[in-house]
């Protein structure tokens, strides 16, 4: 009887240790925490690009770690951080402790981000963003490399080069509202919604418009959840602004571009409308949003490489929807991590980061290659300009969302010129030619 | 200029005087504050976009359904989580907050986070003087109007409106002459979210739909409400068109500082306060049952 209960107290003891030390039984599989605010669409787009990202990996038999194959294993963190910061670290938490994932993808919110970071870095996890465009979050590697060097941005590019591209699109449009309507001086009213990643853009504004010919007649800051923007728009009308350069990131860029077009602002919309990257735009509103131009990642019809137009078709086919740029946890995924972990023959996160920061490589946006900083330092940001990625510029143009830029686009004097597979020419909306037309 | 500013002015005060007097109305006549009340607007709309979207049915029809609908999910809300703990103050306002959250948290399942929108009633714009005002606008205007115009003649002119301002005055002697208290509160309640369902309803064309739509409103309601006076309904109705002007001046001198317009209208509601303590229609605390 004795005998029997030792037996017995020594397999529910094995027992235990086995459930206890359970993410051991995985041992076959690298596990892949993907982290961002699922009940929003940049949270699904994360989640969607790592789904396929997984598949493809795992249906060609996993990841060759040296002499073993391993599959992927995705685990799921709603982060919500949106709303809440707290929910953000409390999912990375459990992440790195109930999980422990041995690669991150995801995250939004700079906020988020930002603290989010610290909490993998500390555990020595790789965490490759896909969403906060902060400088910070990369200079952080520059400044502190032993801490952070565990962290990479996959996507979008730094606040510094949105800013770039978006003066380069209001440059273009300038130019062509120009051209074609004999405006000699353009008006820009600029709108930013209030946001601590707007203020650094308004600065640029104030210096760079006037450098480039341009005349700021006024700067409105509506809040970003505002529903109703008719007094801005009002005040914007008799201002007498040719273009709106836009700065939105919230839902106050659908209650803009609608309002707008309801009344027919006699002005072209450009700049950075989150919400007008979205196939939802068109009817969230109600069509009103016509040829509002934003800077974007992804446009139908648009191949910036060999890559662009298998993995668009795919991913609209299994989720219906265009990507939006945080679904590039796919690329993370399959061109970041896969062959950097095949090279270093380890799931050893010093190794890995040895190897990735040094390497370049095609992902269906362009191609990734590392920034330093203009002391030599790692940044692990990612490279913009021709030959890296560079975003687009699209429009919408009668209820679909078009690529305009890079159309024929010179980076600098003596370069040649870049136009993307799939452009077609920006349209300038009815009731600014009826206004402007002499 | 100033044409904006009334436009834009008399378009939130209605907005705010229809949540507004429907939070006073179930206050003054219940003490029940209902901090649920916005999120009520917010379920309506979400009705509304669901019916027009998902149900084809047309818009108007759409909104009328919506407004019975959530009227009745109101009613449940009142007997099943308000009605029992009436008697404490403290308890109504934890479970009206917990009601609202879980209305939030059960649109963002249903619904997720996506900003949604549903079309407008009538399209195009009327130009008064250099000044465009969507055709919309207007008739969220004249229906909000209507709707208030409504509210007084049930409360001025019928025996119900007799009875839930007998409430409102004194429960007890109302109750005394025969009222059947708690059957008006109910009443009232009714009453109270059909007005939070109809400024939705009128809303719902000119905003962004979100699960977290009902948070703005609600500050904002509660400022109208202690600017005018707990329980008064003229308070509210003065105090709703007050803040609704504020916020639209502030946009169009303060440009730069259009985001503030929440915090001038808050402003304003704490300069009221520290010259007269009780709200500008009513009455004072000490003098308070």
């Amino acid at each position: 009887m004795k005998t029997m209960r030792f037996v017995l107290g020594v397999l529910i003891a094995f027992c235990l240790v086995m459930t206890i030390s359970f993410p051991a039984w995985a041992a076959d599989t690298i596990k892949i925490g993907v982290i961002g605010p699922m009940n929003f669409v940049q949270g699904k787009g994360h989640w969607n690009g790592a789904t396929m990202a997984a598949e493809d990996i795992n249906a060609r038999g996993g990841i060759q770690v040296g002499k073993k194959k391993m599959k992927v294993e995705l685990v799921k963190a709603d982060s919500n951080e949106f709303l809440s910061m707290t929910d953000a670290t409390n999912a990375m938490e459990l992440l790195l402790t109930r999980h422990k994932v041995d690669f991150i993808v995801g995250g939004f919110r700079t906020e988020a981000v930002l603290a989010m970071q610290d909490m993998a870095m500390d555990y020595k996890k790789i965490f490759i963003g896909c969403g906060a465009a902060s400088d910070e979050i990369c200079t952080r590697v520059a400044t502190d490399y032993d801490t952070y060097k565990y962290w990479f941005r996959q996507t979008p590019i730094n606040s510094t080069f949105l800013g770039k591209t978006s003066f380069i699109h209001l440059g273009t449009v300038a130019a062509i509202l120009k051209m074609s309507l004999n405006i000699p001086t353009i008006k820009v009213a600029v709108v930013a919604e209030k946001a601590m990643w707007t203020e650094g853009m308004i600065k640029a504004c104030q210096v760079y418009l006037p450098k480039m010919g341009m005349e700021i007649v006024g700067i409105w800051r509506p809040s970003a959840v505002a529903t109703d923007v008719t007094a801005e728009l009002s005040a914007i009308q008799r201002s007498g602004a040719h273009i709106v350069f836009t700065i939105f990131s919230s839902s106050v860029g659908i209650t803009f571009a609608r309002q707008a077009g309801e009344l027919k602002i006699p002005a072209a919309m450009v700049g950075i409308n989150v919400e007008a990257q979205k196939d939802s735009y068109w009817e969230a509103t109600q069509g009103m949003g016509n040829y509002v131009m934003t800077l974007n990642t992804y446009a139908r019809g648009v191949e910036v490489n060999e890559l662009t137009a298998p993995f668009m078709n795919r991913y609209i086919e299994r989720f219906g929807e265009t990507p939006t740029y945080t679904a590039d946890t796919y690329g993370a995924i399959i061109y970041a991590l896969a062959p950097t972990i095949e090279e270093a023959e380890t799931l050893n996160s010093d190794k890995i980061v040895a190897i990735l920061e040094n390497r370049e490589y095609a992902v269906p946006t362009g191609k990734i290659g590392y920034m330093k900083d203009a002391q030599g330092r790692h940044l692990h940001d990612v490279k913009w300009g021709p030959g890296y990625v560079t975003s687009l510029g699209v429009q919408w143009q009668d209820g679909e969302l078009k690529g305009v830029w890079p159309n024929r686009w010179k980076a600098a004097e003596g370069l040649p010129e870049i136009t993307y597979k799939g452009m077609v020419p920006y349209k300038i909306a009815p009731w600014v030619i009826e206004k402007y037309k002499k | 200029m100033i044409l904006d500013i009334i436009t834009s002015g008399l378009i939130n005060g209605s907005v705010y005087a229809l949540l507004a007097i429907g939070f006073s109305l179930i206050f003054g006549a219940a003490r029940i504050v209902n901090l649920a009340h916005t999120a009520f607007y917010m379920v309506a709309s979400y009705c509304i976009y669901y019916a027009t979207h998902k149900m084809g049915i047309h818009p108007v029809l759409a909104m009328l359904v919506a407004i019975i609908l959530v009227t009745l999910i109101g009613l449940v809300c009142y007997k099943l989580f308000i009605d029992p703990i009436r008697e404490h103050e403290a308890a109504v306002l934890i479970a009206t907050i917990a009601i609202a959250m879980a209305m939030q948290e059960i649109m963002l399942l249903i619904f997720t986070g996506d900003f949604l929108s549903v079309p407008s009633l009538v399209s195009g714009y009327l130009k008064i003087i250099g000044v465009k005002i969507a055709y919309q606008q207007l008739l969220t205007i004249c229906v909000a109007l209507l709707i208030l115009a409504g509210v007084w003649v049930l409360l001025k002119k019928t025996r119900l409106g007799l009875a839930i301002r007998s409430t409102a005055d004194d429960r007890e002697v109302a109750n005394l002459m025969g009222m059947n208290e708690s059957r008006v509160a109910m009443i009232t309640m009714g009453i109270s979210v059909a007005l939070a369902a109809f400024a939705g309803a009128v809303v719902v064309p000119l905003t962004v739909v979100n699960p977290h739509m009902w948070m703005h409103p609600l500050i904002f309601m509660l400022a109208v409400v202690v600017l005018g006076g707990l329980g008064s309904l003229k308070g509210s109705f003065v105090g709703a068109y007050i803040l609704g002007f504020a916020e639209s001046i502030v946009v169009f001198l303060l440009p730069m500082g259009a985001f503030l317009k929440g915090s001038v209208a808050l402003s304003i509601m704490i300069l009221v306060l520290l010259i007269r303590p009780e709200g500008l229609f009513g009455v004072a605390f000490e003098e308070e049952r």
